[in-house]
């Protein structure tokens, strides 16, 4: 027998299911379907060309496509150079890609040729970014300044990445989730997290081999990440989509890949659920839904048993800080509504009173997390990290304090009862409330803003902007929404803007968003 | 099919848009791979459809190859127009 090879960092799992079962089929798109040995191929490539570009252990690698094999191979590329990799969301306006790319100062970018009128110039004015690789047409990337092509560099470089030196505790990835301070913070994982992690869920998951995970989520977002990560650590299949936007198109790629697993966010469900409602859909070999980013309402769990008899129906929590907190074993669905479960495996929660000590059984307090999941801090900010991880059990540990407010009962179910902070979750993304006011501010007209989450059966929140108007400004909802859209990604978009002569504030300035909420409740 | 053509870029300029980019939009770009739709954008899209031509868009048909590009969805429109949705558009489109 083969010595089976070490899985310590996130690629070698790739280079395993490559020598394991090169020919099964790894991710399927819409446009291609690539087996194991294709995907490492196509990694190892990848991987040797930005080391002959110059990409040295521990810089970091950008991608900024839409879900693709090569989005996937880019990631397991860098890794393999001994880089990071971070992932960003296609729908990223320039401002907000170039504050990534310069805070992370990534020394490559690699990204959908349809995205090099906002990605190239920034890619040419950031001096640490030295290589732009584009997916797309060869001769069109030619036309792109100091652009090269993903084509030519896999068609012309060989498969032998230079070793690196890494070791499990380097930097992996840097993810970037949306802080209180307007400007998004890059989450730290090390090899380590990540393996680590993605081990634990496939787990809990009860997942194997022969499953096909669908994705039609982000992969800069991590339960997206996560789904293409899960894949190849078991050598299963990837069903990869680039969105949701039509769903009768996902659910017949279901049917047609056989996808056995179906992750999604609670207006992912409520789509399928108002089509099934119409007319019946039958999902047969979904085995597993898992949902997370915002509470699934029970009673969809029944309407989604109907679509996918022998579905498992996983409830979860968790934040980016470590991808995930808990889970509801699905046999319990129906006996513990509400929670949103227990620790996932190798990891232990504690929920305390603000004086460090335990809350009793029932009582709400702070969520603590502590388990090799935690992130290793943000990236660049000492002062946040230092906020969010506290002193664990042993000296010099550290765990994470969520700030988030929860209960357990008596058996250890945890139940989540509210943030701490003022983030909005709107689809199951995290938006700043700040980021959103900084864009709004810009807009020609609009003197004040504040902007908050109201609650929505759907969205869990929208998000609602408060305006008031310069003297004279003749500016209605539409612009402010088309204003938004051309400054910040369409799920940070007002969903409703409010019109108001002032913003009551506090004695220090500071605007008293609960007595605008009361001003115009949330059903207006 | 002209006005089709323009109704529909007029929804979507008013609507969804962009960075300033709606007149260069080609006829034959994804709507949702640039960004200008999302799931729920798609969803605004049918409502749009459906009162503006008086057409009923089942769950089926809310797929890529009808409605992710200006040309599509002229395409979509105008072949179930063809057979048999009412030949005289709903007042709310005489009107406008």
């Amino acid at each position: 027998m083969r010595p089976s090879p070490t899985r310590r960092l996130l690629h070698e799992g790739l280079a395993a299911q490559a020598a394991e079962r090169p020919g099964h089929l790894a991710v399927a798109t819409p446009e291609e379907r690539v087996t194991y040995a294709e995907l490492h191929d196509r990694a190892a490539r990848l991987a040797r060309a930005l080391q002959d570009a110059g990409v040295r252990r521990g810089d970091r690698v950008a991608v900024f496509a839409e879900n693709s094999a090569t989005a996937v191979a880019a990631l397991f590329a860098a890794s393999t150079a001994g880089a990071a990799f971070l992932v960003v969301n296609p729908q990223t306006k320039a401002d907000k890609l170039r504050y990534v790319l310069a805070d992370a100062g990534a020394a490559a970018l690699i990204a959908d040729l349809r995205l090099a009128p906002v990605a190239a110039p920034i890619a040419s004015e950031l001096a640490h970014l030295h290589t732009l690789l584009l997916d797309g047409p060869a001769d069109a990337v030619r036309a792109v300044d100091g652009a090269r092509s993903v084509a030519e560099v896999l068609a012309t470089t060989p498969p032998d990445p230079r070793p690196t030196g890494a070791i499990p505790l380097d930097l992996a990835a840097l993810v970037y989730t949306s802080g209180s301070t307007g400007n998004p913070k890059g989450v730290m994982l090390s090899h380590q997290n990540m393996v680590f992690t993605q081990g634990s869920l496939v787990q809990y998951l009860r997942l194997g081999p022969d499953d096909r995970i669908l994705n039609v989520l982000p992969l800069a977002f991590d339960y997206g990440l996560y789904q293409a990560l899960m894949a190849v650590h078991l050598g299963a299949t990837l069903v990869l989509e680039p969105s949701f936007a039509f769903p009768a198109q996902i659910v017949r790629r279901v049917r047609d890949e056989g996808v056995t697993v179906f992750p999604g966010v609670p207006t992912v469900f409520a789509t399928l659920l108002a089509m099934h409602r119409k007319e019946p859909i039958a999902m047969p070999s979904v085995r597993r839904i898992t949902n997370t980013a915002a509470h699934l309402p029970d009673d969809y769990v029944p309407p989604l048993r109907e679509m996918c008899p022998d579905a498992l129906v996983f409830k979860m929590y968790g934040l980016t800080e470590c991808k995930r907190v808990c889970y509801l074993e699905p046999e319990l669905v129906t006996s513990r509504p509400g929670s949103v479960g227990r620790p996932i495996p190798g990891t232990e929660v504690f929920v305390r009173r603000d004086d460090g000590t335990p809350a009793a059984p029932g009582e709400t307090g702070v969520l603590y997390v502590r388990g090799p999941h935690v992130m290793m801090g943000y990236w660049n900010l000492p002062r946040e990290t230092d906020r969010m991880l506290v002193p664990g059990l042993y000296p010099g540990e550290r765990m994470l304090c969520t700030h988030d407010f929860f209960r357990k009962d008596d058996e250890g179910f945890l139940y989540f009862v509210g943030r701490s902070d003022d983030i909005i979750k709107s689809r199951g993304e995290k938006v700043s409330p700040v980021e959103v006011e900084n864009a709004l501010a810009s807009v020609p007209g609009v003197r004040e803003v504040a902007v908050v989450g109201v609650p929505d059966d759907l969205l869990g929140q929208a998000v609602r902007a408060y305006v008031v108007r310069d003297d004279g400004a003749v500016l209605d909802e539409r612009e402010v929404r088309r204003a938004a859209a051309a400054r910040l990604e369409a799920f940070m978009v007002p969903r409703d803007v409010v019109f108001v002569d002032a913003l009551p504030k506090t004695d220090t300035g500071k605007v008293r968003k609960k007595s605008l909420m009361e001003g115009v409740p949330p059903s207006a | 099919m002209q006005d089709i053509e323009r109704d529909v870029r007029a929804f979507i300029r008013e609507n969804f848009i962009l960075d300033g980019q709606a007149g260069d939009l080609a006829g034959d770009a994804s709507l949702t791979r640039h960004g200008v739709l999302d799931s729920m954008g798609v969803l605004e899209l049918i409502m749009f459809l459906e009162q503006r031509f008086g057409l009923k868009v089942p769950d089926e048909d809310a797929l890529p190859e009808n409605l992710d590009s200006v040309d599509a969805i002229v395409r979509y429109v105008d072949g179930r127009l063809g057979a048999g949705a009412p030949a005289t558009p709903p007042a709310a489109a005489r009107a406008s």
